[in-house]
């Protein structure tokens, strides 16, 4: 049960980042000058009260332990229900249960693999398809140019899937969290349909943006 | 209607088990699905092999004794139980898998027949009114809401068979035990050990190897009686708030 | 007829106190001896069959103090049958002031069981009724209720006054769950020791005190001897002789006719309750039979067509074509006779090759006024998951076609014969609910046999029980003691006599024929000439039965097929009993209708002057005729009436 209550807090916790991270991303369509700006800015938060980076920091680790915690409850829960089913169907066939919530742990896996090619390609450049930058936009912009098709191919697909874990992951963590009520379970599962599609299509636009030549 | 059969097949609790095919002959539309197996049970004695044991008894959808997964659902394609799935819902000349509810929680006993002494065991823990016979005060002495005592029966009408269990992909039996939390948990009767109740029931659940719930909803949809999945939530609000106020010690 | 059985001595109920009815209850609680709560838990009960009359007990027991030891056959105690009951539990709470009174729930049973029952009991029953609500609500059991919050009340099965409490189509569920419940609490507390997969093979009797019981274990096979003060029987009633009726698959008479063979006097056995709706037979494949609940009969009007063999659909048969036969016959009541007469009717039109659906064995109960009256979403609010239940079993949209019924066996009014007590012949035996005899006398009426459970189980046997626990704990017993011995060794022998047999037919097939057997002659209607082929036709089958039978695999491991010719062989025996019983008894009364024995226009004819007893009947040895002792009843409060309902 506490697995369960630290799985949703967590997931909250993330899900309330990647609207921030979607904010951030979008600047790219106000111009280079914007983006940046705004990547800058992320480190003077807080300031005087924090160091330089200092609000960043925080911010990274909060989202470090969440990641962790979110993942060690995830093989724990994954763990245990392939204890609690020792011996499998030889049949098997899904009655209701949406796509999304039958790819949450491969899914999950998925996007872990992602997140750190996301970080080492644009937080540390240390993956840098299009050449080294200072400036977050002009990496951003290098990585995604129609010759590495591939690399924005892979972000659609990680992004998508995580839509999907969003699909399942914002309605279940609300059902954990207590909030489902049968009057309102169409209502939750929509909020969660809803959530999770507007952060696919604002993560999906500026990568897409890039590669088709709308974003300079 | 001429049916193939590839029912699982197992000794004792310590038999590997394994699947076996059989054809059965002539069946009617209107039989039974356990009908059906009683006729096949009936030509293998003749043939002088043992007969498939299942667990039945009513067989009027209300006791909660059957219960097998059929071509991988819970109860088969109907949402009603084992007993009450009449063969019209198959076609002439399928072939249909028959298997036992799988969790480690519910070992097999023999053939499609699991002990289902977990169950009991999370009622045990806490699934009950203390109100020794005798004690009572008049039955009208707490009124209780329309609403209120009709979520209380909408919850009570689980028949404890096991399939909420069957379905879900974690294995997880928390559909049955948010079915009596919820139940007693409207009641005016059931306020004094509600937070006490949760917590034991969750923890015996826990210790039962039953998986953990994740939310994916297969429990109420083959559930036969229709206990509604936002039971888990309000569970979910009971152990939240017992947690917090600490009632869990 | 004296070829068939022995007449013994006369007994009477020793224990029922006698003075004004009102106080007899009172009274026998006072001069009760009492256990002392220190010396209880140094007191052993145990208590066979957990639907409402054993769960109740084994938890009131168990609060109590008492050291339980409960038995049930099914996997968990939560399964027994009495889960099926549809309809609700009477009580004489006057909630609805429309002069409802213990009294008047009193005068309706005894006038219901057809003036076969005790007054002392029926009173008593009615007393306790008002304490089963209370305490049932108290568990949270959920019944139906008004806005207002207050418990609804609804009138059934013909009575004036609104007195069953009801939740929604499943009373006996919830009620079960709430007496399982209890129990569950009890055996966290450790108070009760749960056995489930368990069967009573045979009773314990040393030294003429019931003191434990043989069961086998259904999943290990092992024979265990459990010992105890005192057994209690719990378990339920004996429709399953018929094969089809709407009793669980495992329902049996094995508990109730081992302790019968060991001494324990089986009372009216013949008492059959057969429920005139039900789902019709649809194959031979069939193995069980669904009831409707008999609300249905308010609204829906029971037809047969005019001629013999008229295969039309019924929507194209015109009006004046249509039999509507309860209402031709008994226009006072119409379609809500008591059950027994409706039934009886159905089987009167089918047997004139009027019948309805497969086999002729049906009749229409139609709902089309209803619908143009009332409009389909009424019909629907008031019978909807009725109505889903029929058209998931018969295929067919009861909206649109007449609904087929037939009646179907249903419970029994016969047991073993308990005293006042609760305590049959044999001392430190306890019957309880539908396994003994008490209360419905030779009918029982709607929403009356929850009652009954439960009142003995909560109320009834822990108060009296106690009377005979007092002079306890009895000398200790155990493997070693020569009759625990041989009542093991005889449930081995028989069943390596059943493994051992591999003959030809399976149980079911005997089984089924057995049915045939008891429902063509010892159903609705019986006579002299049928009874007597009957008894000879259970006497060939029961011999070709322990010659020819197959039971596969062995005792060691969970066999059903095993169970199911233990059980089998139990109700051979018993059917005969209950032929012989039907035989002797040459009156009509409520269940109970002999050919012979009608007025001129064809109704039952009871016979108060001859047999105004219960019929006890002791086992006679194995192959002799049992014998006979009657127990008079007198009737000092409600005068005996010929019942008359047209």
């Amino acid at each position: 049960m506490a697995l369960k209550s630290a799985m949703a807090v967590t997931g909250v916790i993330l899900v309330l980042f990647l609207i921030a991270h979607m904010y951030g991303n979008l600047n790219a369509f106000a111009g280079q000058e914007a983006f940046d700006t705004y990547s800058h800015h992320l480190r003077e938060l807080g300031e005087p009260m924090l160091p330089h980076g200092g609000f960043l920091w925080i911010m990274r680790v909060v989202l470090l332990a969440s990641v962790l915690i979110h993942t060690y409850a995830a093989v724990a829960l994954w763990r245990r229900a392939g204890r609690a089913r020792p011996v499998r169907y030889q049949v098997t066939k899904r009655v209701q249960r949406s796509y999304s919530s039958y790819t949450m742990r491969y899914g999950g896996i998925m996007i872990a693999l992602f997140t750190v090619f996301h970080v080492l390609h644009l937080t540390t450049n240390t993956i840098h398809p299009g050449g080294r930058s200072e400036s977050p936009y002009e990496r951003m912009v290098a990585g995604f140019q129609p010759e590495f098709w591939y690399v924005t191919l892979f972000y659609v697909a990680a992004v998508i899937a995580v839509g999907f874990h969003l699909r399942h992951g914002i309605w279940s963590a609300l059902a954990t969290l207590g909030i489902n009520r049968q009057s309102r379970q169409r209502s939750l599962n929509i909020i969660a349909t809803v959530i999770a599609a507007a952060l696919t299509i604002g993560f999906l636009l500026t990568p897409l943006s890039v590669t088709f030549g709308l974003v300079e | 209607m001429n049916i193939t059969l590839r029912v699982w097949r197992q000794k004792g609790p310590d038999d590997k088990g394994r699947m076996v095919t059989y054809k059965v002959e002539d069946v009617s539309p209107d039989m039974s699905f356990l009908e059906m197996l009683d006729v096949l049970n009936e030509r293998l004695i003749l043939e002088g092999e043992e007969p498939v044991a299942f667990d039945h008894d009513c067989r009027e959808g209300i006791c909660g004794a059957c219960g097998v997964v059929i071509d991988g659902e819970a109860h088969g394609p109907e949402t009603t139980t084992t007993c009450q799935l009449h063969m019209r819902s198959f076609s002439d000349g399928d072939t249909i898998t028959v298997e036992p509810w799988r969790a480690k929680a519910f070992p097999v006993i023999k053939d499609l027949v699991v002990d289902r002494g977990a169950f009991d065991r999370i009622i045990q823990a806490g699934g009950y009114i203390s109100a020794p016979t005798g004690t009572a005060p008049d039955a009208h002495a707490s009124p209780v809401p329309k609403a209120d005592a009709d979520r209380a029966f909408d919850a009570a009408t689980c028949i404890g068979c096991g399939a909420c269990v069957a379905a879900c992909p974690n294995a997880s039996g928390m559909l049955f035990t948010a079915a009596k939390v919820t139940h007693l948990g409207m009641l005016p009767q059931g306020q004094p050990e509600r937070e006490a109740r949760v917590v034991q029931m969750v923890n015996q659940h826990d210790e039962e190897d039953f998986g953990g719930c994740t939310n994916i909803g297969e429990c109420a949809a083959v559930c036969p009686k229709g206990i509604p999945l936002d039971t888990i939530s309000q569970l979910n609000r009971d152990l939240l708030g017992s947690l917090s106020s600490g009632a869990a010690e | 007829m004296k070829d068939l059985y022995i007449e013994g001595d006369e007994i009477r109920d020793e224990k029922a106190p006698a003075g004004p009815v009102a106080e007899r209850w009172d009274q026998r609680r006072f001069s009760a001896k009492l256990v002392n709560p220190a010396n209880r838990r140094k007191l052993s009960v145990i208590v066979v069959g957990t639907g409402l009359a054993g769960a109740s007990a084994a938890a009131t027991l168990g609060e109590a103090g008492y050291q339980v030891k409960s038995f049930c056959y099914q996997d968990s105690p939560r399964r027994a049958h009495s889960i099926a009951a549809q309809g609700g539990i009477n009580a004489a709470k006057n909630y609805r002031n429309d002069g409802d009174s213990i009294y008047r729930l009193f005068y309706d049973t005894v006038k219901g069981g057809d003036f076969r029952s005790r007054e002392s009991n029926v009173y008593r029953l009615s007393q306790v009724s008002v304490e089963i609500i209370d305490q049932c609500v108290a568990q949270g059991v959920p019944f139906a209720r008004e806005y207002g919050g207050l418990l609804d009340n609804r009138s059934f099965g013909g009575v004036q006054v609104s007195r069953t409490f009801y939740a929604r189509g499943q009373t006996g569920q919830q009620l079960l769950i709430g007496a399982y419940q209890a129990l569950e609490r009890q055996v966290q507390a450790g108070t009760v020791e749960m056995n489930t997969r368990h069967e009573m093979l045979e009773l314990i009797v040393v030294d003429g005190r019931a003191r434990g019981i043989v069961a086998r274990d259904m999943v290990t096979g092992e024979i265990e001897t459990h010992f105890a003060d005192a057994v209690v029987l719990s378990s339920g009633g004996y429709g399953n002789v018929f094969y089809l009726s709407t009793n669980a698959m495992g329902c049996n008479v094995t508990a109730t006719w081992r302790a019968h063979r060991k001494g324990a006097y089986f009372a009216n056995p013949c008492y059959t309750q057969i429920h005139p709706t039900c789902i019709p037979v649809s194959g031979d494949y069939q193995s069980k039979l669904t009831l409707m609940s008999e609300s249905l009969r308010n609204d829906g009007r029971i037809w047969v067509p005019n001629e013999a063999g008229d295969t039309r659909d019924p929507r194209e048969i015109p009006e004046e074509e249509r039999d509507y036969y309860l209402e031709r016959i008994y226009p006072a009541f119409g379609n809500l006779v008591p059950r027994d007469i409706a039934s009886r009717a159905a089987k009167n039109v089918c047997d004139e090759g009027r019948g309805v659906g497969p086999g002729g064995l049906g009749v229409y109960l139609d709902f089309a006024d209803a619908i143009k009256r009332l409009g389909r979403p009424a019909v629907e609010a008031k019978y909807g998951n009725l109505f889903d239940m029929y058209q998931r079993i018969t295929g067919e949209n009861p909206y649109e076609v007449p609904m087929r019924i037939y009646p179907a066996v249903h419970y029994t009014m016969g047991g073993l014969w308990v005293d006042y007590d609760l305590q049959s012949s044999i001392p430190g035996l306890f019957v309880t609910g539908e396994a003994n005899f008490s209360d419905h006398g030779a009918n029982r009426l709607g929403a009356s046999a929850l009652m009954q459970g439960l009142a003995d189980g909560y109320f009834v046997l822990p108060n009296t029980i106690n009377d005979y626990l007092a002079a306890g704990p009895f000398e200790e017993v155990d493997e070693s003691t020569p009759e625990a011995g041989e009542a093991a060794e005889a449930v081995r022998a028989r069943i390596d006599k059943l493994l051992s047999i591999n003959g030809n037919r399976t149980v079911d097939s005997f089984h089924k024929e057995l049915g045939h057997i008891m429902w063509d002659y010892c159903g609705m209607e019986r006579n002299e000439e049928g009874l007597r082929k009957a008894v000879e036709r259970i006497r060939e089958l029961r011999e070709e039965f322990w010659q020819n039978v197959r039971v596969l695999g062995e005792n060691e491991e969970l066999n059903q097929s095993l169970e199911k010719a233990g059980r089998v062989a139990d109700f051979f025996e018993l059917a005969e009993l209950m032929c012989i019983d039907a035989l002797h008894r040459r009156e009509s009364c409520g269940g109970h209708f002999r050919s012979e024995s009608q007025t001129e226009d064809g109704e039952a004819l009871r016979h108060d002057d001859e047999f105004a007893y219960v019929a006890a009947w002791e086992f006679g040895g194995t192959g002799e005729p049992p014998v006979l002792r009657k127990e008079p009843l007198e009737y000092e409060y409600v005068e005996m009436k010929q019942r008359s309902y047209k």
